[in-house]
């Protein structure tokens, strides 16, 4: 316990370094404008990191798997084929557009549904074998992904316009208007998630023996799910989707910490996610001058990982 | 049937489109419609044809070569290499000529190909829904060097419109490289046989006297050309290879010999749906055809893998 807290520490002051490089780093000319803008990125990616980690985390703990992850099934591709629907229907002079809570909540909702259906069909019983499982979510992923694309075909092209600018965020493009919302969510969704922490310690002994344990497992499923797809839709609409981003800091956290308690696997994953974010960043935009962005590198390295993953998986099954 | 149905869907793509064009206006051979008619409509109706026919038999040849019903130009990341061929052909050579472009992008997707064989006889357990999952994977890899390079030679844009898959740029004189799949396809469906056998394993095709690696090298090779021709000309279209040759094999059974003029008629039709869908549903505007494609086939991809485990092996 001593040697994971020893670890959190160390991580925690890595990633202060981090974000201080990032902050300071040849700041020019006005000090008072850059560096504001530089902590409100910082602020989104901080967000972001700890939504991710905390809602892939438990994700796989309901679902029992450690490869699979909400985004690389798409959940994060739903917000996006969600928030195209509203513009799609409504049109970007209505209510449900132009108000940002209404907006938000109502892709909040059927981001949940989303959420519960999927589980019902994929991981109700132990249907599926892990490796079926996972094409499946990744299909879903690309016929989501798809669709975005095609809805947004479908759109006038002036509507569209708005569409991207109003709702899709990427690293280069962060949504920074949206950053204190998302940190009032994130802070409640914290709250409410810290009681369910200790419950989810029991759930990994599998769904009977937790019932047995005196907890209620189904309704603990409901409101992580839930509370999952509230942390996804929160970081898809900071900085858009990142797929292997999730499956790369949860792993690291398990493998960093041999613990099976949520509170240090989630607070791990999160600090992993601000170093990587934050000092990804800094070497993309000042050490290395790539004009790639973040994502790409994430996607290679997550690519990477996920064989990596599933060789040790496939020898352990064969 | 399959023919009927090609037959009608080609009379209608012919029809459809941002001019409007009657067959009777195609008696006067002066007019501007019939102009158009041979310029444009001709050469993408063949375009599909080709690009249809082509994709579904590379997919068939891959399946049967590694006996495994979803490994296909998708799934195995041959698109994708062929796209970073394409890419590199063009960091390499600032003014890149066709021919360039067609040697790179064909040696990466045949090395691509045969790269992602040899992981695969690497690895022992080859789980039916395994191996795909890496070739997915695998490709996704591949796309984000291919990304990350166009970034850094700014060419995002330029190596975007090689991601759409799209029939909208077809005009005469800008397709005829597609004809380089017809004496593929013949080969293929002569090779068919062979093709079954090389998949059965290496040593059982050589106990029936067959030169594994040379019938192996051949049918990847098939598998490129058409790839790189498809990918030059009109773009990636996913999951054809994928979808068309599961499909016909549920109702025919897997004997290539038969079932490879029907796995090209029905890339054919499928392909034709796609495209005129998304000629209609925007008109007068289009929609790009990789996009139709990748919502149909993916869901269709769903559904077989939801349908059941058994029919799989």
């Amino acid at each position: 316990m001593r040697n994971n807290i020893l670890k959190l520490i160390i991580l925690a002051v890595i990633a202060i370094i981090c974000i201080l490089l990032y902050g300071f780093y040849d700041i020019k000319g006005g000090f008072s404008y850059a560096f504001p803008r530089r902590m409100m990125r910082v602020g989104a990616m901080v967000v972001t990191g700890f939504a991710i980690s905390y809602s892939t985390v438990v994700f796989q703990t309901i679902t029992h798997n450690r490869i699979l992850t909400p985004s690389i099934m798409g959940i994060d591709s739903m917000y996006q084929v969600v928030q195209t629907l509203i513009f799609f229907f409504a049109g970007s002079a209505s209510i449900w557009v132009a108000n940002q809570y209404l907006n938000y909540f109502t892709a909040l909702i059927a981001m949940v549904v989303f959420a519960i259906l999927l589980y019902r069909t994929l991981f109700r019983a132990d249907k599926y074998p892990i490796f079926l499982l996972l094409l499946i979510g990744m299909i879903i992923g690309t016929f989501l992904g798809s669709l975005v694309s095609f809805l947004q075909v479908l759109i006038d092209p002036v509507e569209y316009l708005s569409l991207q600018n109003l709702l899709f965020a990427s690293f280069t493009r962060i949504k920074v208007e949206l950053l204190y919302i998302s940190c009032a969510i994130l802070f409640i969704a914290f709250i409410v998630g810290y009681k369910l922490l200790h419950q989810l310690d029991v759930a990994i002994l599998g769904r009977e023996n937790a019932i047995n344990l005196g907890v209620n497992y189904d309704r603990l499923v409901m409101n992580v799910l839930v509370l999952s797809a509230v942390l996804i839709s929160t970081s898809t609409a900071l900085v858009g989707p990142i797929t292997f981003f999730g499956l790369i800091v949860a792993n690291l956290s398990y493998h960093l910490f041999t613990t099976y308690k949520h509170s240090v696997l989630i607070l791990g994953a999160g600090l992993i996610s601000v170093i990587a974010l934050v000092g990804g960043q800094f070497l993309v935009e000042h050490v290395f001058e790539f004009n790639t962005t973040l994502s790409v590198i994430i996607n290679f390295i997550g690519g990477v990982y996920f064989i990596y993953l599933l060789l040790k998986e496939s020898r352990a099954a064969g | 049937m399959l023919i009927l149905t090609a037959i009608i869907l080609s009379l209608v793509s012919l029809f459809i489109g941002a001019i409007d064009i009657k067959p009777t206006d195609l008696l006067d051979w002066e007019s501007q419609q019939t102009q158009i008619f041979l310029i444009s409509r001709v050469p993408r109706l063949m375009a599909i044809i080709l690009a249809g026919a082509g994709m579904s038999i590379a997919g068939l040849i891959m399946q049967s070569l590694s006996r495994n019903k979803f490994v296909s130009p998708t799934t195995a990341g041959t698109l994708d290499a062929a796209k970073l061929g394409i890419l590199i052909s063009i960091l390499l050579f600032s003014q890149a000529a066709y021919m360039e472009k067609i040697l790179f992008s064909f040696i990466f997707a045949f090395g691509g190909t045969i790269l992602f064989m040899q992981i695969l006889d690497r690895i022992k357990f080859k789980d039916a829904v395994f191996v795909p999952l890496i070739g997915i994977m695998y490709g996704n890899i591949l796309s984000s060097i291919t990304t990350f390079f166009a970034y850094e030679g700014d060419l995002i844009q330029n190596i975007n419109t090689w991601l759409m898959g799209s029939f909208t740029l077809v005009i005469s004189g800008r397709y005829e490289l597609l004809y380089v799949s017809v004496p593929a396809i013949l080969l293929a469906y002569l090779y068919a046989n062979k093709f079954t056998v090389a998949g059965m394993g290496e040593d059982f095709a050589k106990n029936l006297g067959l030169s594994y690696k040379a019938v192996l090298n051949l049918g990847l090779i098939l598998v490129a050309v058409i790839s790189t021709t498809v990918v030059l000309t009109v773009g990636v279209i996913p999951y054809l290879g994928l979808i068309v040759p599961n499909i016909v094999s549920l109702y025919m059974g897997d004997n290539l010999r038969k079932t490879i003029p029907h796995t090209i008629m029905l890339g054919i039709v499928f392909l034709l749906i796609c495209d005129i869908i998304g000629r209609v549903v925007v008109y007068p505007f289009e929609i790009p055809v990789n996009v139709t494609v990748a919502v149909i086939g993916s869901l269709l991809f769903l559904i077989m893998l939801f349908r059941g485990r058994a029919y799989a092996k």
